[in-house]
């Protein structure tokens, strides 16, 4: 009697999980047209006038995406937590912070990927500057699975909890205030024709330290939320 | 198999002087008690005398305030633990929005899946073959306690834990866990299942642990 590979297991983690979100796609879409919303009443209650707009452009892609990401953020282990299914993970024979990088991964996928894929359309809707057309989703691109694994950590923590919202964003808006600074601060160094990559590298060595770190945090943390 | 020919292996599952208590409040023992190979062991207990939490101790989800247990005469953990044990707790751990059969390919992706098995066999081996493509959300309780145990029946590990393995069931269901129970026994598996008393193991005569809230009293007894 021998347990399956842990490659089966993500692999069926993975398939399940995007299964999930197919099947509720109609929640999966709300931080999208969230980030829309948001973007198209800027040029609406400040008036059309192209040179303020395209000032905050950058700032306010990014804000609406944040605040997008920590809107679904809370659904990330809540429905596992809810019907037992993140027993079934924590007890299963692979490591549960691989598993977990799996659930992240989708999340990011499914929540951050459409949102980017927009983001040159949100740009538009704010006369955002021509020069930063291919920057800014770059920016995003790094930006975002950092908010996902920041943010899974602390849904982890916060997911044994009812009503754990205003906790949650208590919680993670600190740590994602760098994050933002790094990732519109290049942007807007760009856009001033100033050197910018150093925000960028800062952003991708963040990324690949929560890439390691996150999953291992957020097992440790979801086996005391468990019990 | 007889009783002495069964107690001269190590037992599978041992429990030393384990007792757990939430914020300083007693929830169960000490218990002593052992669990071997081919056995299966009932769990009494009044609502709130913390049967389910014995389950949980003993699946490694929640850490024993006092005393030790060992599995295969090691001490536990998750690690060592994980590969041999299936638990079916109050949650059933299926999703909604999957049907039986998308549940149990995950389960089996998950926890890998005993051999000569298969996802549509174990479905048929609970009796729901027809209703494989039936999204979860739409079977009736009972139903969903089936899939959780043909999730559980298809898990390749020796040792179940099962909470409360008859709520929900009909006669044919009670018959029917009772008769997973007794092939699992007879592979060499072992069993835990906690009951309230409402309903009652009928196949053989299992050894039963009693538990009382807040109470040290613990009878072991045939």
């Amino acid at each position: 009697m021998k347990p399956g590979s842990t490659a089966a297991a993500c692999a069926a983690l993975l398939r399940r999980d995007l299964v999930l979100v197919w099947r509720r796609r109609g929640d999966a879409l709300t931080p999208l047209l969230f980030a829309l919303i948001v973007v198209a009443l800027f040029p609406l209650a400040i008036g059309a006038q192209v040179d303020t707009l395209r000032h905050v452009a950058v700032g306010i892609v990014f804000v609406a995406t944040l605040l997008a990401g920590l809107l679904a953020l809370d659904t990330l282990f809540r429905g596992d937590y809810e019907d037992g299914s993140l027993e079934q993970l924590v007890l299963s024979p692979h490591p549960l912070s691989l598993l977990l990088a799996c659930k992240i991964a989708v999340h990011w996928l499914t929540t951050a990927l459409p949102l980017i894929a927009i983001s040159p359309l949100l740009g538009e809707l704010l006369f955002l500057d021509p020069a930063l057309r291919t920057l800014l989703p770059l920016a995003l691109l790094l930006t975002t699975p950092l908010l996902s694994l920041i943010g899974a950590v602390c849904v982890a923590l916060t997911v044994g909890m009812q009503r754990s919202g205003m906790l949650l964003a208590l919680l993670v808006l600190p740590l994602y205030v760098p994050v933002l600074i790094f990732g519109a601060g290049a942007c807007n160094a760009a856009q001033m024709g100033l050197p910018f990559l150093a925000p960028l590298l800062w952003l991708a060595a963040g990324l690949v330290l929560a890439l390691v770190l996150a999953p291992l945090a957020c097992a440790a943390a979801l086996r005391i939320s468990i019990s | 198999m007889p009783t002495s020919e069964l107690h001269d292996r190590p037992a599978l599952l041992e429990a030393r002087g384990l007792s757990f208590a939430r914020n300083d409040e007693p929830i169960f023992g000490p218990l002593d008690f052992a669990l071997h190979a081919g056995e299966t062991v009932l769990v009494e207990g009044d609502n709130g005398a913390g049967k389910s939490t014995l389950l949980r101790v003993l699946s490694g989800l929640l850490a024993p305030t006092e005393g030790e247990i060992q599995l295969h005469g090691e001490p536990l953990t998750l690690a060592n633990l994980s590969p041999q044990v299936a638990l079916l707790s109050h949650h059933n751990g299926l999703k909604q929005e999957l049907t039986a059969i998308e549940n149990l390919r995950f389960a089996a992706g998950l926890h890998g899946m005993r051999q000569g098995l298969s996802s549509v066999s174990a479905l048929a081996a609970v009796g729901l073959d027809a209703f494989g493509d039936v999204p979860t959300r739409q079977l009736s309780a009972g139903q969903k306690k089936r899939v959780a145990l043909a999730r559980v029946l298809l898990a390749p590990v020796g040792l179940w834990l099962l909470d409360e393995p008859y709520a929900n069931l009909d006669r044919g269901g009670i018959e029917l866990v009772n008769r997973l129970l007794e092939t699992h026994a007879h592979r060499g598996g072992a069993a835990l299942i906690t009951s309230h008393g409402a309903y009652a193991y009928t196949s053989g005569a299992p050894r039963r642990i009693a538990l009382r809230p807040s109470d040290s009293r613990v009878g072991v007894g045939a």
